[in-house]
């Protein structure tokens, strides 16, 4: 103690820093500490833990076309705490804006913001606009679906500002669309400009705070007391409660929400943060070129009678007038989110796109675990999504359409784990081959060559384990052929397994079918498998499944796509490796 | 907190001294604790490269890099490692990740990576001298790798090879620790 004591003497002496701490510490609270004081340092403190949170999240983030939504990713999934800091981040953004409002009304309802305070009241307006426009644009720097949809209207309403809109828009686009410089620009506000600005002002609107002191609440409660330490604790227990409440929104709603990458070609229900959709909804009782009314003119005028709120509330009359255009605000804007709000719940179109959205911010999730190719990962949606567009009408991908979407007319076979050692024990069970998953429903299923001599040599295989260590071999050899990346650990250490499978295909007599390898004969009549569920085999019977290599002219309905140029080359690899889990 | 014992002067206030006490206390605990949450958060997400498995770097395995006719005895030849690389969330194909000199004398191939054992820099091959020169701190090296002049800690890091089928020369492709008297890899 005694040492520290010391040290603090020898800082005083160089820097006077004791007389600012107790001029801090001991600014006079007239009638004592109060708990509807507290606000304004709850706010000092949320933008502090921004401050922290937003610095180390942007040790992580790179903000591009191709890496925003990557990297928040990567710190979302694969940093250890990511996920904490990212939802501390996010969630204290949301918490911050309703203390905005708190702080907001406070001042008002107490008169804090009349003479001599003017100029700080003026100060606190434009701190709460810097604050949305944090919001606004942190919004974006994911770059998945919901933040850039959203982002794409404000964009928009901007752009219909009179005179200046087109330029303004391009001004901060970085461009004519949505780009790398939209985000290196959103980015450079968010962590440069914006945070710098509202530094400046705090200091300046907690110097003019102090100037003036504390708006005392008429009728005092008790005799004076100093800021420390009574309203000290108030405030910071206050902070606690904001902290708390910050955690449980994180634990609750499972940190901070991902959607999918921004894509531009599918259909998104734009939908703005919570704190603007009133101002969204307001926007739908303004028709056509109306529009800047109700975006621009209107919540301009709002804006500016807040402004204003100093000179008007001189009088008394003046000052009612203040709160019940406060209250009128916040209660129109309370019915417009409630009303948005319950449409949106009533809307099956929006809620079956929003469904959609999660189902494929989930699928592609799971695939980024993998790694990104560096086209980035919307690239990786693009397997799926032409499966579903393409081959989901008969096919399956583990029931489902590739997308997530429940398949129940299935008329062939199910492609999830295509050549896996999974997938075939499942295929080549006796009596799982002509079920509905596989052939059951294609025209391979009457009088199948295969399913009869699966039962004729696999009968009861369930039972008896000779049997099924013969078709483990069998297995073991075919899925090789595949080469699946998930594989190739197993595919090298049971080489021994995967010979004997090998001649045993010869030995039972697949190879009077079916070619593999150096097993060959003059006619098959059943596709050839050498290279089963390699990229090449799939690409083949993509391209043409009735050449004689597949299924020849037993080919059922499958299409040739690249063959009859359904698909490109580039689409068919596409569907071909996100099968293979590529 | 020495601050408490620097104000308790300045106020005179009839309350009792624990009432007092546990106030000063109870706000400076709460003011640290809520402080420290968003610090640790950060912090944790900080050291990530500290505490995560290493992933990223997978067991070195045996790379086809040449054919033994392309290689002329006795001077030493250049060859870029291509390789499957992950960088963080980027899974990138066939990239250059290093290089290594391959050297052949009477049907034995050496190989080095070209990297400096002493501070990273890389080793070029100096046809006039037939030696290998690091232009950073000019450590020098003959053919067997042997430092002959300079400050780098040890010999060039000779890399294992393996001649299959008779004329494929495959290389372990490993990274060693710089500036250690042992061969460390990394
Ligand atoms: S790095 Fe080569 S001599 Fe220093």
């Amino acid at each position: 103690m005694h040492r520290v004591k010391q040290l603090y003497e020898w800082l005083d002496n160089r820097t006077g820093v004791r007389d600012h701490i107790r001029e801090v510490l001991f600014e006079n609270v007239p009638g004592g500490s109060r708990w509807r004081y507290v606000w304004g340092s709850t706010l000092t403190f949320a933008l502090m833990i921004q401050f922290i949170t937003g610095i180390f999240l942007w040790m992580g983030y790179a903000p591009s076309g191709q890496t925003a939504w990557e990297s928040v990713y990567y710190i979302n999934y694969q940093m250890t705490g990511g996920h904490f800091l990212r939802g501390l981040h996010h969630w204290t953004a949301q918490v911050m804006t309703v203390l905005l409002v708190f702080h907001l009304m406070q001042v008002i309802i107490d008169g804090a913001y009349k003479a001599p305070r003017e100029v700080n009241f003026w100060f606190g307006v434009i701190l709460l606009k810097l604050t949305l426009a944090l919001s606004l644009t942190g919004y974006l720097l994911p770059w998945d679906q919901k933040g850039f949809w959203a982002t794409k209207v404000a964009t928009d309403i901007m752009g219909g500002t009179p005179i200046i809109g087109e330029q303004l828009k391009l001004l901060v686009l970085g461009g004519a669309d949505y780009g790398h410089h939209t985000l290196t620009r959103f980015f450079a506000l968010h962590a440069g400009i914006l945070p710098v600005s509202v530094i400046a002002l705090t200091v300046g609107h907690i110097y003019l705070f102090r100037r003036h002191g504390i708006t005392p609440k008429k009728p005092l409660k008790g005799s004076d007391e100093f800021f420390w330490p009574e309203q000290v604790l108030k405030d910071a227990v206050a902070c606690l409660a904001v902290l708390v409440t910050v955690l449980v929104l994180h634990f609750s709603f499972d940190g901070a929400h991902l959607d999918a990458p921004a894509d531009p070609s599918t259909n998104y229900p734009a939908r703005p943060d919570w704190y603007f959709l009133f101002l969204f909804q307001f926007l739908k009782y303004f028709p056509g070129h109306w529009e800047v009314l109700g975006a621009i003119v209107l919540p301009s005028i709002a804006m500016t009678l807040i402004f204003l709120m100093p000179i008007i509330g001189r009088s008394e009359k003046g000052h009612k007038f203040n709160l019940g255009l406060l209250f009128g605000i916040l209660v129109f804007a309370g019915i417009l989110t409630y009303v948005a709000v319950n449409q949106d719940r009533n809307n099956p179109t929006y809620l079956a796109s929003k469904a959609q959205a999660q189902r494929e911010a989930k699928i592609i999730k799971e695939m980024a675990a993998n790694g990104i190719p560096p086209e980035g990962a919307l690239a990786l949606l693009q397997g799926p999504k032409l499966f579903a567009q393409h081959c989901a009408s008969c096919h399956t991908y583990g029931g489902e359409n590739g997308l997530g979407n429940k398949v129940t007319d299935q008329s062939a076979p199910d492609l999830k784990g295509f050549a896996s050692r999974k997938y075939l024990t499942e295929l080549l069970h006796p009596k799982r081959f002509n079920s509905p998953e596989f052939f059951g429903n294609t025209a391979h299923a009457k009088k199948s060559k295969m399913q009869g001599f699966l039962e004729d040599e696999f009968d009861g295989i369930d039972d008896d384990e000779a049997l099924r260590n013969e078709m483990n071999q069998i297995i073991k050899a075919l899925s090789a052929e595949a080469k699946l990346p998930s594989q190739t650990k197993m595919d090298l250490n049971d080489k021994a397994d995967i010979q004997a499978g090998y001649e045993l295909f010869e030995e039972i007599g697949c190879v009077d079918c079916h070619a593999l390898g150096d097993w060959n004969a003059d006619e098959y009549s059943a596709p050839d498998l050498t290279g089963y569920g390699s990229r090449g085999w799939l690409m083949g019977i993509v391209d043409n499944p009735a050449h004689e290599r597949f299924y020849g002219s037993k080919n059922d309905r499958m299409p040739a796509f690249g063959k009859d140029e359904k698909l490109t080359r580039k689409q068919m690899e596409q569907i071909v490796d996100w099968l293979r889990g590529q | 907190m020495s601050t408490e014992d620097n104000f308790s002067d300045q106020e005179s206030q009839p309350e009792q001294p624990d009432r007092r006490g546990f106030i000063r206390g109870a706000s400076c605990f709460i003011g640290a604790a809520v402080g420290a949450v968003p610090m640790t958060a950060g912090i944790r997400v900080l050291i990530d490269p500290i505490v995560r498995k290493n992933s990223e770097s997978e067991k070195a395995e045996f790379i086809r890099l040449a054919e033994l006719t392309e290689l002329q005895d006795g001077e030493p030849m250049k060859f870029a490692i291509v390789e499957n690389k992950s960088d963080k969330w980027s899974r990138y194909t066939d990239v250059p990740v290093g290089a290594v000199y391959l050297l052949k004398r009477d049907e034995k191939v050496i190989a080095y990576n070209t990297v400096c054992p002493h501070l990273g820099c890389f080793v070029d091959y100096r046809k006039s001298e037939n030696d290998f020169f690091c232009p950073c701190h000019d450590s020098q090296f003959n053919l067997d790798g042997k430092l002959t002049k300079g400050v780098s800690p040890r010999p060039m890091d000779e890399l294992v090879v393996e001649i299959r089928n008779g004329v494929e020369v495959w290389v372990k492709f490993e990274r060693f620790k710089s500036n250690t008297k042992e061969k460390i890899v990394i």
